[in-house]
């Protein structure tokens, strides 16, 4: 139930602007792959070229390849609903559906495409979901109140619990932990380590001891300058990339003499 | 160095608040006034034709018989204008904020804003001049095959001039209100919810459902009952297309009246008691309005603790 993704030469755009350039990069099934690098190096860009998230945007458009498993995201025929429904994301700031119980928010993507579910079958899969998510014994007694009552960082678990519900191969994380205090960070930051038995999880973080901490792998984005296109300097062990990067400005980057 | 005393204040920012707070509680003040005064000028001069002997009101058998035809009356157009105008104006304001293609959503906004700047008269006279004679076959149609609805009870008017046609027209009216007010509201989902939707794997159409609509509700509510004030207050496109009647049943014949066009027919050469009538119909109209706004803000709170504002 998780996939590997690897990437071939891949250019986004936004309009005519190339804002991340020619990026390849091979991520591993059932492990945490970490972006770091400063603001607007593409990172998050790039991670959302992975469900085809960037889209939304109007003028945003890819060339090369994304292969999950071998299949290409963006190969003709493919409909980025599906991309998504295989590859969940959980985004910067917590966002249930503020119209939504608890309950139902965790239900949402299961829900769709007029999947029907038995009450049993919803309870038990609110259950497994949100103890996937570390949530379970907070919120059990009030599974019909609305999902924006809990706290930043419950909320952002729920969401978590909403993107593991509808089982997906990938699990994409922008910043997930930046609207957080440090406790939720935490209990976030548990929850990715058990999540990567069963998930390919990628994260992209400003925070490259939370980096350090989470990933078995990192990749360090940087840009030359404003206007520049976001480049992949160096993708490696994070252990390597922390303690003896390859490349100086890895190196200036870790080491907190710039970005 | 120098030390700031806690107790000097700049001058200028506190007075500045004083008259924003002062102008802010006048207006709010102000509106209240006018509701109230126009309330009890209503009930003043609507007194005679409460306290008045039957036989002296107009049909002779009281006040109550009457009003209530043409309450009726005005609910019935209310209603077929905002069942047509409601999914049509939503629909079009949906395809404006997260359907059509930037350069002719922004052209069709304009076009709507537009529609709601033609005065009523003008919407009178179209509905009784051409929209009428067009649509008397469809009337004739809908006799012959649906007359066993009592809705449709034939003979179908020949001149189109029905309640049907004066719902039609007030819904074309009412359209650009509710159309402007939800395509404001929709362009105002947080793109945080849009793209929660569309992560999960939603289509376009589901990610409106979750979280778009859910999103909007209050102010759909909000927009409908707008749109609702003005199809009951209408006068003059109502006047001018229905030819009014006895309360019937069929919308596709004539007959039928609402309080606004009663009163503005009829106002002109009224005098004494029958002056004091048409402000009771008037002081009705007012009394329904407010209870439809009740309602309508009693269910948008029935769901406050989900709206997203906690």
């Amino acid at each position: 139930m998780s996939k590997r993704i690897d990437v071939k030469d891949l250019n986004v755009y936004y309009g005519n602007f190339l804002a991340v350039e020619d990026v390849s990069i091979n991520i591993e099934a059932k492990s945490v792959t970490a972006f770091i690098g400063p603001s607007g190096c593409g990172k998050s860009t790039f991670l959302r070229t992975l469900n085809r998230m960037h889209e939304v945007l109007p003028g945003a458009r890819v060339e090369g390849e994304v292969l999950l498993d071998g299949d290409n995201l963006y190969g003709p025929g493919v409909d980025p609903v599906t991309v998504r429904s295989q590859i969940g994301m959980v985004f910067q700031r917590p966002n249930p559906f503020p119209t939504m119980s608890i309950r139902d928010n965790v239900l949402a993507g299961v829900k769709l495409n007029n999947q029907k579910i038995s009450k049993g079958e919803a309870d038990a899969l609110v259950e497994r979901s949100l103890r996937g998510a570390n949530l379970w014994n907070e919120v059990k007694d009030r599974l019909e109140k609305p999902g924006s009552g809990l706290s930043g960082g419950q909320q952002q678990r729920l969401c978590i619990a909403r993107a593991i519900a509808v089982e997906p191969q990938v699990i994409l994380m922008d910043e997930p932990c930046s609207a957080l205090d440090p406790i939720s960070t935490l209990a976030v930051e548990d929850l990715i380590n058990e999540l990567k038995d069963q998930y390919t999880v990628v994260i992209v973080t400003h925070n490259m001891q939370q980096a350090a901490r989470v990933s078995d792998k990192t990749a360090f984005f940087n840009i030359a300058g404003t206007g520049k296109p976001g480049k992949l300097i160096e993708f490696a062990e994070t252990s390597t990339i922390f303690n003896n990067p390859s490349q100086k400005a890895t190196e200036d980057y870790v080491s907190g003499r710039f970005g | 160095m120098t030390t700031t005393s806690l107790t000097s204040s700049r001058g200028a920012g506190r007075a500045g608040d004083k008259v924003f707070s002062g102008a802010a509680l006048a207006a709010g003040c102000l509106i209240l006034a006018v509701l109230f005064g126009v309330a009890l000028f209503l009930v003043i001069q609507a007194i005679p034709a409460f306290t008045a002997p039957a036989a002296d009101i107009q049909g002779g058998e009281g006040f109550f018989a009457y009003i209530w035809p043409i309450v009726v009356g005005t609910l019935i157009a209310a209603i077929i204008a905002l069942a047509i105008a409601t999914p049509v104006s939503i629909g079009v304001a949906l395809f404006i904020s997260h359907f059509a293609p930037r350069g002719l959503a922004s052209g069709l906004g304009y076009v709507i804003d537009l529609l709601a700047a033609i005065p009523s008269v003008i919407y009178g006279a179209w509905g009784a001049a051409f929209l009428a004679p067009q649509i008397s076959p469809a009337y004739g149609w809908l006799a012959a095959n649906m007359g066993w609805l009592p809705l449709f009870h034939g003979p179908a008017s020949a001149t189109g001039k029905t309640i049907l046609t004066a719902g039609i027209v007030l819904s074309v009216m009412v359209i650009p209100i509710i159309t402007s007010l939800s395509r404001e509201i929709f362009l105002q989902t947080p793109k945080l919810h849009e793209e929660a939707a569309l992560a999960l794997g939603a289509t376009r159409w589901e990610m409106i459902k979750m979280s778009v609509l859910p999103f909007a509700r209050p102010g759909i509510i909000s927009a409908v009952m707008l749109g609702l004030g003005r199809a009951l207050g209408e006068t003059m496109a109502v006047a001018l297309v229905l030819s009014s009647g006895a309360l019937t049943a069929s919308l596709i014949q004539s007959g039928n009246q609402t309080i606004a066009a009663e009163i503005a027919l009829n106002f002109p050469e009224a005098s004494g008691l029958k002056v004091s009538t048409l402000i009771a119909a008037g002081l009705v109209l007012f009394v329904i309005t407010l209870a439809v706004n009740m309602i309508a803000r009693w269910i948008i709170s029935r769901h406050k603790e989900f709206s997203g504002a906690n």
